[in-house]
């Protein structure tokens, strides 16, 4: 069933053909462009928060293939306030489909696969180039990091996106977590300082994204000092915030008064 | 004789009238002008912490105070020039809607032009002086020198709004040939980003890619410009190069407008 609904979008947006491909293209370049912007500071300093631009572009790319992931999948969660506003979520909720699944479904991105596929070759670069000295244990830390980092960012875009449901006009909201935490985890913690590195590093947990898994594969301790084993936490931390996000959708949509008519 | 003035005077009373419903439409969207309030602090946290960090280390041709300005006036920017902007225009075309455009007696450029000024002076009281309040009572910032700065740097936004409409105005206009936009809009935001001045100061990137940005394109005159006379890195000569690419742009945004009248179809019955 919701392969069909999946079909069904994929052939609605493919009737704007040249559209569609500049779309293609364009989102797959969006993810270039935002890596080549973190070389372009590199350009410029010769190492950022203390680490030179094969370690710092690790972190990048690492963070880039768990947000291209996370945003193909669950990117669209934003439109759940255009359904609320228009009274569509109120035809959603009466099918037989959970809510979420059609949320998605219904506005699936194709077009960002090419996203997807970037990011995964740029990860590969970025693992690559760094050097690291593999073992099993690091093996498996490569392959589950960016998943985690994909299973973290898709809670923040239905956390975000469940905002709708007490505030129409929240995308924007989101997008300073969902984008913003994006950007935070492409460059390395020791960037950051203060209040700002507390809060979104570790209470909101993108520390566990990209830099400490990124410390892990490399082999360098924190330079905050943080224990070792904090690079294989990312699995963990993505899961609470699975967790959380589903139980703000739930309460979100128990919470849901329709907009009235 | 006073017949045409009596006429430049109604249009100079349409275009004001135009620009106050523009001021007050936009105004009415409160909730999203604070979620996007939030939205351009966080970044600005997090851009001027990164830019710091490379300028701690690297010559930039910043010092720690002027980058931190320039970070957190180019994200006040954002909104103000209208950065990213809307499909608005290109969603009336698909639709048929601006059929009601062409009907007034305005253009529809001056039209546009004079609702997204008003759209500007709104964003500029809330979403430029927002980002920059945050960012002074957290960082050290630049202040301007010299006084005759701040009237510049206001005419600079102004003119880099102007610019940054003219774009936004062709990359909906593309919905004439297009139907759907979705596609230059993508191309613009991309450009917009990078290009213009937003992720990082452009004296970043090679000499000649500068230059050429520069010398062939409208980007960095919206956002770079502006910044770059604030700091009082660049010249005042800045403002004249805007006042080349407003006038430049607005005048293609007008023949594609006339073009695109030609292809319009309305949809439907």
């Amino acid at each position: 069933m919701y392969v069909q609904l999946v079909r069904a979008t994929l052939r609605g947006q493919a009737q704007y053909r040249l559209s569609f491909a500049i779309d293609v293209v364009g989102t797959s370049l969006a993810v270039t462009i935002d890596l080549l912007a973190v070389l372009v500071f590199f350009r410029v300093a010769r190492s950022l928060g203390g680490f030179p631009v094969r370690q710092a572009f690790l972190m990048a790319s690492l963070a880039a293939f768990g947000f291209a992931m996370a945003d193909f999948v669950a990117g669209k969660v934003d439109r759940l306030r255009f359904n609320i506003r228009t009274g569509r979520l109120d035809a959603m909720l009466v099918r037989p489909l959970g809510v979420l699944p059609q949320l998605l479904a219904e506005d699936f991105a194709f077009r960002q696969v090419g996203r997807v596929a970037q990011a995964f070759a740029a990860y590969l670069i970025g693992l690559s180039y760094a050097h690291v000295a593999w073992n099993p244990g690091r093996v498996l830390l490569a392959v589950v990091a960016p998943l985690a980092g994909a299973v973290f960012f898709g809670a923040m875009f239905v956390a975000g996106g469940t905002v709708a449901f007490w505030w129409i006009e929240s995308a924007e909201f989101a997008n300073g977590f969902t984008y913003g935490g994006r950007d935070f985890t492409s460059y390395p913690l020791t960037v950051y300082s203060g209040l700002f590195r507390r809060l979104f590093g570790y209470s909101l947990g993108f520390a566990f994204v990209a830099y400490y898994p990124g410390l892990a594969l490399l082999g360098r301790p924190d330079p905050l000092r943080g224990p070792v084993w904090l690079g294989w936490c990312s699995p963990v931390v993505a899961l609470l915030a699975a967790l959380a996000a589903s139980a703000i959708w739930r309460f979100g949509v128990r919470h849901y008064r329709s907009t009235g008519s | 004789m006073a017949h045409r003035s009596a006429r430049a005077l109604v249009r100079y009373r349409t275009f004001t009238a135009l620009v106050r419903a523009g001021f007050r439409r936009y105004s009415t969207y409160r909730q999203a002008t604070v979620a996007g309030l939030f939205t351009n602090v966080v970044f600005g946290f997090l851009r001027c912490y990164v830019l710091l960090a490379v300028a701690g280390t690297a010559a930039t041709g910043y010092d720690l105070r002027q980058m931190a300005t320039y970070v957190w006036v180019s994200q006040g920017l954002i909104a103000t020039v209208g950065l990213w902007g809307d499909s608005e225009l290109a969603d009336r075309i698909r639709t048929g809607d601006v059929v009601a455009d062409l009907l007034r007696p305005v253009p529809p450029v001056v039209s546009y032009l004079a609702t997204d000024l008003g759209r500007a002076g709104f964003g500029a009281l809330t979403r430029f002086a927002g980002p920059v309040v945050a960012g002074a009572l957290a960082f050290d910032l630049y202040l301007p020198r010299r006084p005759a700065t701040y009237p510049l740097f206001a005419v600079s936004v102004l003119l880099a709004t102007v610019i940054s409409f003219a774009c936004r105005y062709l990359v909906n206009a593309s919905a004439y040939w297009l139907l759907d936009a979705r596609g230059p809009h993508l191309a613009w935001l991309l450009a917009s980003n990078a290009l213009t001045g937003l992720y990082f100061p452009l004296s970043f990137l090679p000499g000649p890619v500068e230059a050429l940005l520069w010398w062939a394109t409208p980007f960095p005159w919206i956002v770079q410009a502006p910044t770059d006379i604030v700091v009082e890195r660049g010249s005042p000569a800045l403002v004249a190069g805007q006042l080349v690419w407003a006038g430049l742009m607005l005048a293609v945004a007008g023949y594609v407008q006339r073009r695109g009248d030609r292809r319009l179809v309305v949809q439907g019955g």
